[in-house]
């Protein structure tokens, strides 16, 4: 009797995990391997040909033109990430000092802070594409009327501007997540410790590089990996505002698009070519990966256990 | 003169906290209308004709004038894309939480061989950027012959939302005394019963949490149904705005209409529950 009880049981468990099991197991384990084996191999559309080898990460690495979208577009990430670790994770941390702070109306600015983060993607790309428009979006006639007129310019037109705006654009919609993390970290700090620091010093500049700062390492840990993650990870915003092909004139090519545009093909130009594109999503990974993990354990030693 | 030289430093300090406060509330107060001008144009935008956004974009629009919104009811898809997000985003929801509370009832509930292999398993998962997998899995859709159909979307979304599901209900059903299951089991109740009539009244909770953190950006996603859907009746919102977008370019009443639109379901949401939301897109990230 316990024997068909425990066989029961087996049964019971069984039946709870395996679906769940094997839904991650089909839609994700499954089609991210097969994207390193699609990689050796020579695609025509939807037809898997030959074996080749590494020949597919030669080319997209040292061939041109592949080799020159490849670095403008990996070029352009790195900007992408320095510049939202300042515009996004830099004024997170402010909003959240301020916020952690309690004053009036602490509440409110923490709902309106974290009100874009809930909007798509699409929305606010479309919205801020609306905001950029050279003659009638409000960044130009705002800029007219305080006699800045001088400064207006087709934002997403010219190479200069292009990126710059897009960042911005993805600061704006994404600020609020760091943001409520970090303010999460602080909140979190012992009360003990801030009155001690009160006793010895004055100095907000010492309070928050001696003690805040170091006692949030684990919200900078993952808010930084994250930002990283998400950087190298970013489409849709320089889809719809930069286009498919990163105009103008690739400044605003990421290896997002780049990705997609090699594997799908685009209307204009280029057939789809599955074998470079997975090469493409291969060295993405892999360096995600390895970057991540390495930015992970080094922040990850620096955190203090209270 | 000691007297003196207190008074001095407490009124400092007192000027000090002042100073201090003032300037961290004057930069709350202009990201708040950094963060809310945009959103507040939009909508005041929606209720302008084109020539009155041109002319004054700022200026408050008359509400009763809702030429843009008939506009877009009547001659674009907009609904059946709204009915669409709808329908996935519910199907998967449904999916995600039946799925990772059955999963996560096993491993935190029973020990078993291999449940720290299996719930490891399920937390590889949670970093990798399946963005990236979006070849085979297109490949795999058109092997299971359902490209251009919503069972794509609903599948991938998921597979993407178990692992952080199950992350978050295991540890939750992990800390949840057993005495009532012990009893429920003295008087002879099957496993099952045990499951659905003594614990899982006990996890909503963690439910909420878990479909909040899922729900928001399986609503928002553009990029699977941009890969998996062709046919303009089965997209979903974000995807169907492009269309929209593309058809009236030069209407900015009716393209300011329809972002309005489209980003007011989960704003009015996100307002009723903004506590809950914000717990639950950030519960990955804080712990």
């Amino acid at each position: 009797m316990p024997q068909l009880r425990m066989t029961g049981r087996g049964l019971w468990i069984t039946a709870l995990i395996v679906p769940p099991l094997a839904f991650v197991a089909l839609f994700i384990v499954y089609p991210i391997i097969s994207a390193f084996a699609y990689a050796f191999f020579d695609w025509q559309g939807l037809k898997r040909l030959d074996f080749v080898g590494l020949e597919n990460f030669h080319t997209v690495l040292f061939v041109e033109p592949y080799r020159s979208w490849t670095l403008n577009a990996f070029k352009n990430n790195v900007i992408v990430f320095f510049a939202l670790m300042v515009l996004q994770n830099g004024l997170g941390f402010i909003l959240a000092y301020a916020l952690w702070r309690e004053l009036p109306g602490a509440r409110f600015h923490r709902i309106a802070v974290f009100l874009p983060v809930v909007l798509s993607t699409i929305i606010v790309a479309y919205l801020f594409k609306l905001f950029y428009h050279p003659l009638f979006g409000v960044v130009n006639i705002s800029l007219k009327s305080i006699g800045l007129g001088w400064l207006a310019q087709p934002w997403l037109g010219q190479s200069g501007t292009a990126l710059g705006s897009i960042i911005v654009a993805q600061a704006w919609h994404m600020v609020g997540f760091p943001t409520l993390v970090f303010l999460a970290g602080m909140q979190r700090i012992p009360s003990e410790i801030l009155d001690a620091v009160r006793m010895e010093t004055e100095s907000e500049w010492v309070k928050i590089t001696k003690i805040v700062w170091p006692l949030v390492a684990p919200s900078a840990t993952i808010v930084f990996t994250l930002l990283f993650v998400g950087a190298f990870n970013w489409f849709e915003l320089p889809y719809i505002m930069g286009g498919l092909d990163g105009s103008p004139f690739g400044s605003t090519d990421v290896l997002g698009l780049y990705f997609y545009r090699t594997a799908f093909g685009n209307v204009s130009a280029g057939q789809q070519d599955f074998g470079l594109g997975s090469a493409l999503a291969v060295i993405i990974f892999l360096f995600i990966a390895v970057v991540a993990g390495v930015i992970t354990t080094r922040l990850r030693a620096r955190e203090i256990q209270l | 003169m000691s007297a003196t030289a207190t008074n001095y430093y407490d009124r400092k300090g007192l000027f000090a906290t002042l100073g201090r406060d003032g300037m961290l509330q004057i930069i709350l107060i202009a990201n708040t209308v950094l963060m809310l001008a945009p959103i507040i144009i939009m909508v005041f935008s929606a209720f302008k004709t084109t020539p009155e956004i041109f002319k004054s974009p700022f200026g408050i629009p008359d509400f009763a004038q809702v030429a843009n919104f008939v506009k877009i009811w009547s001659e674009t898809n907009f609904l059946r894309y709204l009915l669409n997000s709808f329908i996935v985003t519910g199907a998967s929801m449904v999916l995600i939480l039946t799925l990772g509370t059955m999963a996560a009832y096993a491993i935190g509930r029973y020990a078993f061989t291999g449940s720290n292999f299996i719930l490891m398993f399920f937390l590889a998962g949670l970093t990798l950027p399946l963005k990236l997998a979006i070849i085979p899995l297109f490949m795999l859709m058109r092997d299971l012959s359902i490209l251009n159909n919503q069972l794509s979307l609903i599948f991938v979304y998921t597979a993407m939302g178990l692992p952080t599901t199950i992350f978050i209900m295991t540890g939750f059903i992990r800390s949840l005394p057993n005495e009532l299951e012990d009893a429920a089991r003295m008087d002879g109740a099957s496993e099952a019963r045990i499951m659905w009539a003594i614990m899982l009244p006990l996890v909503r909770p963690a439910m909420v949490i878990a479909g909040i953190q899922n729900v928001v950006p399986i609503w928002n996603d553009f990029f699977f149904p941009l890969v998996f859907i062709q046919n303009d009746s089965l997209k979903t919102l974000p995807q169907g705005l492009t269309t929209f977008m593309g058809e009236y370019t030069t209407d900015w009443g009716v393209l300011f209409s329809g972002l309005t639109l489209s980003a007011a379901p989960i704003i009015l949401i996100y307002i009723v529950l903004s506590k809950q939301f914000i717990a639950g897109m950030t519960s990955g990230a804080v712990k």
